[in-house]
């Protein structure tokens, strides 16, 4: 072919597709070239009858082809038609090879050995062909299917298929093989974390209907382990789990083809796996007159693909001026700041300024901008009061804040420009722990927690950014001591985060290795082995560290450190803390007592183990009941000593009479060992599943650490599916009762306790319909003398207490003298 | 551990994780008070030289009576203070092990109020009446201190619905095994099924001996059942079994009530009698002051 086009376009999604018809429709010569023998090959493979969406619906549509939320066969029918009746010059058959010469004179030459001509080039070729790859052993031993995408679900029946992530595409899978019961799929989906912040909020809310229905298996906080012959084993939060299957389908994401994307001269934002092509705001990339657009510049909604192919055509047809489609929606974020400057010029300035954006493409600013809100503060505004709720993440984008005091003086704590606050609002539903004030005129980007979790998700130097920065206050906040962020750079340089499953070690005694673990969420069980046994010595909550016994004798580990729960522990190079306790004899002073206690602890163990073996095995396997029964995740659980409960249930009845007559508790059912009752009732946990999935995010943590429900509840009854431990109850509030005088004299009203469920009924205010709620237990916050159900036990067999306290083998010390 | 936890300075919200029963309350405190005030009692009442001889109009007498009368209407108010979950303070434990041992110095006081004077009179009726209920009070504190380890042994971890549901899910299941029974099998299963397993009256609940147990005849009956055959299947077996299921789920369920009633039995006399015992208070302290 001897012609050189003016634009050659490479893949005939919906972003190379509406580039090729918006060259037709402006009379530029261009060729569409698509490697298959249809247009846009991944819709094309989207299931069957799928249900195509039009996200983002603030975005206006730009594009010379249609488009609406529709069946795919349709939406399919529809571009057909319209590239046909747009003259488009569509060359089916035709992959790309390579790509030589430069802006002006590029060859593109095919598989096929043909060379096409082109003055300039769109890549739009998506990442659809590069899927992650689903790492596990026995991939290809155990017999298990394992596939990356999914034609059409009505090809499998009767068989137990885990889809294996939970974006978009798996959710649509899992939604797809599990809709037609008649095909007798056993469906289960595996969620890496607790929320589906990656997928569209109408694919979640399917999913859950599905779920709730018993269609599909949701396992959150699960990934997978390894396939044996027909079975699946996962990671869940609570230890391993063997599940049935036949079939995997991993749609863990994608990325760009970079080997051949590098090939073509083209450079990339970062050196990460899933980073994307470095471009301009014209969607030029380093090799000038080689532009991409669509999923390859990170963008992969259609309505987004569709809109930078009409743009990116203007603009090669010389329309530099041309604005984006979302551009009036971000004008609207910029316009309330006393500084004025273009759209582009603030984007530029906040990703420039604001060191975790430093990493982003201009259209992934434009995209994460759609959703976040800017704010200027003057001297002296507070920009969120302490325990205020919300959970969304601010970037100083100029000037400063500080952290006040109750009576406005400073803290002396200054979160300088290009910092974040408020990361702890990424962790859970907390409130926020500090005031925040600005000390200079301040423009801040505010980013809802959804926003910014898919920002990480997606963008591995903002996760990268945000963690270190996290990271870094979460030691200073822990370990105080007048430390100072730049006594932390050597330890944090040495900081990795792990993840560590229930029951795995962390070390294990006898091991080499002195580096410090900080436990970061979850909790540890810190063990020792005595006469081949091993003995449960103390039980570490979030927040302390453990490891550091090693820095200063031979490196031997000298006890072994598992998990109680699911945690995350940050690893600190032992070489480097032990530098820094030298450099800070403050903080030395106090790991050296911490240090001492913990010897103290194990030799007085030691000492026991002829004596007391029995006691101390006792001891040992009541812990490990207490941690099973997830009390290593609880920060407050309500206990009962079998030996003292007369079973007079006045524990229930107290709960009903101080909570608007519903108890929280269930004293009989629950796990009992060794006359130790663990009562259906709130452990008040650390990391609440119960906040993972609230609509309204109305489940907080108060003050003394008691994990609450607010009255903006709607009743959906997400957290009581979601609580492991079932003490979560949707119950409507019973009618006002007698007084107990009236009850005691006259016999009026049910008397003391829950009513029953006809009284209530019976009792009802008529033609006033209430709701049912979630309830659970407060922790009887507000009340005065603190929780009833312990106040109010006669024989002393209830009791509150943090597992720290009575997870430790000090008691038995106590116990004894 | 290393560093001392977060969490933990928040408020100052107290945690109860030091768990002592009701009779151990701090270290016995209430015991030592009860064991003082008596002991005192009794130093006076021995060095006192009452004439003609000691009663209960003398000074000593006064005090007390009035400090009897004044502790039997305060330990009352202890089934006040068990349903009233107001907010305060207060430790319905503590309560119990004061009600425990004030209670029992009731005996010295009281007995030396009387001056052992007694007769066939509402006097000794209202001392009497407080009598048995301390002694009632007693067997309450002994069935706590000895019963709530069998009750929590003998559940397991099931709740007594479930032990119920369990039960009405064997009598589903007898039912549709008698359905290939003669007539005679079929009254053989009615018995098991038309019987009140937990009838019986208040003996029987308190032995937990149900003399008249329907399970337990027809199990006996099916075993000596003549259309038995040896070796082969019949449709008896399995009814044999699940009456054997049976009776050993109602043991079960039947130890836990008989618990849950010693438990509570007591309380039945305790309770009732010491209202009569405030009525023969009363009479007791107008008539005293009224024919002074």
């Amino acid at each position: 072919m001897a012609d050189t086009y003016r634009i050659a376009i490479v893949g005939s999604g919906p972003a190379g597709m509406s580039a090729a018809a918006h060259a037709a429709k402006l009379g530029i010569s261009h060729v569409l070239l698509e490697k298959t023998d249809h247009l846009s090959d991944t819709i094309f493979k989207y299931q069957k009858g799928k249900h195509v969406m039009a996200t983002p619906s603030q975005l206006v549509l730009r594009s010379d082809v249609d488009f609406d939320a529709g069946k795919r066969e349709k939406i399919l029918g529809i571009w057909d038609e319209q590239t046909a009746a747009h003259k488009v010059n569509v060359r089916f058959n035709s992959e790309v090879k390579a790509i030589t010469g430069q802006k002006g004179a590029f060859v593109l030459t095919l598989t096929d050995k043909t060379e096409i001509r082109a003055e300039t080039i769109i890549l739009a070729i998506g990442t659809q062909g590069n899927p992650n790859l689903l790492r596990a052993p026995g991939i290809e031993t155990s017999g298990i299917h394992v596939q990356y995408q999914l034609d059409d679900p009505g090809e499998y029946v009767d068989e137990h298929i885990t889809v294996v992530g939970s974006g978009d595409a798996g959710i649509e899978n899992a939604l797809g093989l599990a809709q037609d019961v008649a095909q007798g799929n056993i469906v289960t989906i595996l969620n890496r974390g607790a929320d589906f912040s990656r997928a569209k909020g109408a694919n979640v809310k399917l999913l859950m209907q599905a779920r709730d229905e018993g269609r599909i298996n949701v396992m959150t906080d699960t990934s997978p382990n390894r396939l044996e012959a027909g079975h699946l084993v996962l990671d869940t939060r609570d230890g391993e789990a063997r599940i049935r299957c036949d079939r995997v389908i991993a749609r863990m994401g994608s990325a760009a083809p970079r080997k051949f994307i590098e090939e073509c001269g083209i450079e990339f934002t970062s050196p990460d796996r899933e980073a994307f092509p470095t471009l301009s705001p014209q969607f030029e990339t380093t090799n000038a007159g080689i532009y991409v657009i669509g999923a390859l510049a990170g963008y992969p909604l259609i309505k987004h693909c569709m809109n930078q192919g009409y743009d990116v055509v203007e603009f090669i047809n010389g329309n530099t001026a041309l604005k984006p489609a979302d551009e009036p929606i971000l004008e609207g974020k910029f316009v309330n700041l006393p500084v004025k400057k273009s759209v582009d010029e603030w984007l530029e300035f906040i990703r420039t300024n604001v060191q975790i954006l430093n990493d982003l493409s201009p259209l992934q600013m434009r995209e994460f901008m759609l959703d976040s809100e800017v704010r200027y503060y003057g001297k002296n505004d507070i920009i969120f009061e302490k325990n205020a709720p919300g959970s969304s993440l601010f970037c100083i984008a100029q000037g400063s804040v500080d952290i006040p005091l109750p009576d406005g003086r400073s803290t002396g704590i200054v979160i300088p420009e290009g910092s974040i606050f408020g990361e702890v609002g990424l962790v859970s539903g907390r409130r926020r722990g500090s005031t925040i004030r600005s000390i200079a005129e301040t423009i801040v980007v505010e980013i809802p927690r959804n926003a910014i979790l898919k920002l990480m998700a997606s963008v591995p130097g903002v996760k990268r950014a945000v963690t270190r920065i996290s990271t870094e206050r979460q030691l200073l906040q822990m370990w105080q001591s007048g430390l100072q962020p730049a006594d932390l750079a050597e330890v944090l340089e040495t900081a990795e985060i792990k993840g560590v499953r229930a029951g795995e070690a962390i070390f294990r005694e006898g091991e080499e290795g002195n580096d410090v673990y900080v436990i970061r969420s979850g909790s540890v069980v810190v063990e020792k082995s005595i006469g081949g046994k091993p003995v449960f010595l103390s039980y570490v909550p979030a927040g302390n560290y453990v490891g550091e016994l090693e820095l200063f004798d031979n490196g031997i580990r000298k006890q072994t450190v598992r998990a109680a729960v699911k945690s995350e522990v940050i690893k600190l190079g032992g070489e480097a803390f032990r530098r820094l306790l030298e450099a800070k004899p403050e903080f030395f002073a106090r790991a050296k007592v911490a240090i001492g206690e913990r010897e103290d602890l194990a030799s007085f163990i030691e000492a026991k183990k002829d004596s007391f073996a029995t006691v101390v095995d006792m001891y040992s396997s009541v812990a490990n009941f207490l941690v099973d029964n997830g009390v290593g995740e609880a920060t407050d659980v309500l206990l009962i000593d079998e030996n003292l409960c007369v079973g007079c249930d006045n524990c229930e009845k107290a709960c009903a009479d101080s909570h608007e007559g519903i108890s929280r508790l269930d004293r009989e059912a629950g796990r009992t060992f060794a006359h130790l009752h663990v009562p259906t009732s709130c452990r008040h946990c650390e990391h609440p599943h119960c906040m993972a999935d609230c609509p309204p995010t109305a489940i907080h943590r108060g003050q003394d650490g008691e994990v609450y429900i607010d009255d903006t509840c709607i009743g959906c009854g997400n957290c009581q599916r979601n609580c492991p431990y079932g003490v979560i109850r949707m119950e409507k509030e019973p009618p006002r009762k007698p007084s107990l005088w009236k009850w005691f004299l006259f016999g009026q009203g049910p008397g003391p306790g829950e009513p029953s469920h006809d009284w209530a009924y019976a009792n009802a205010t008529p033609g006033v319909e209430k709701a049912k709620r979630a309830v659970k237990c407060d922790m009887c916050s507000g009340i005065e003398g603190g929780p009833s159900c312990v106040r109010a036990c006669p024989t002393g067999a209830a009791i509150r207490v943090a597992p720290e306290e009575f997870l430790t083998v000090a008691r038995l010390q106590r116990d004894d003298a | 551990m290393a560093s001392k936890s977060l969490r933990q300075a928040t408020t100052g919200r107290e945690r109860a994780s030091e768990h002592e029963g009701f009779l151990r309350y701090q270290s016995y405190k209430w015991l030592k008070i009860a064991l003082g005030i008596s002991a005192v009692a009794l130093l006076i009442y021995a060095f006192n030289d009452v004439q003609p001889k000691p009663n209960g109009g003398s000074i000593y007498g006064y005090t007390t009576g009035t400090i009897g009368v004044l502790l039997i209407l305060w330990l009352t108010m202890l089934g006040v203070r068990k349903r009233a979950i107001t907010p305060g303070r207060w430790s319905l434990k503590s309560w119990t092990s004061a009600h425990v041992y004030l209670g029992l110095s009731l005996i010295v006081i009281a007995t030396l109020h009387t001056g052992f004077d007694f007769g066939w009179n509402v006097h000794t009726l209202a001392y009497a009446l407080m009598m048995i209920v301390i002694a009632s009070g007693v067997f309450g504190i002994a069935t706590y201190a000895m019963l709530p380890q069998a009750l929590s042994a003998n559940r397991g971890e099931t709740t007594q619905v479930q032990m119920l549901d369990n039960l009405r899910m064997i009598d589903r299941q007898l039912n549709e095994a008698a359905q290939p029974l003669d007539a005679e099998g079929a009254a053989i299963v009615r018995m098991a099924l038309d019987d009140d397993p937990f009838g019986g009256g208040l003996i029987a609940r308190l032995t937990g001996h149900y003399r008249k147990c329907g399970t337990r005849a027809a199990l006996a009956a099916v075993r000596a059942h003549p259309g038995r055959k040896e070796a082969a299947a019949d449709p008896y077996d399995h009814v044999e079994v699940l009456l054997e299921r049976k009776r050993s789920s109602l043991s079960r369920i039947r130890k836990h009530l008989r618990l849950k009633a010693l438990l509570e039995v007591w309380l039945y006399l305790h309770i009732p009698l010491t209202f009569a015992l405030i009525a023969a208070l009363f009479v007791h302290i107008v008539s005293v002051f009224y024919y002074w």
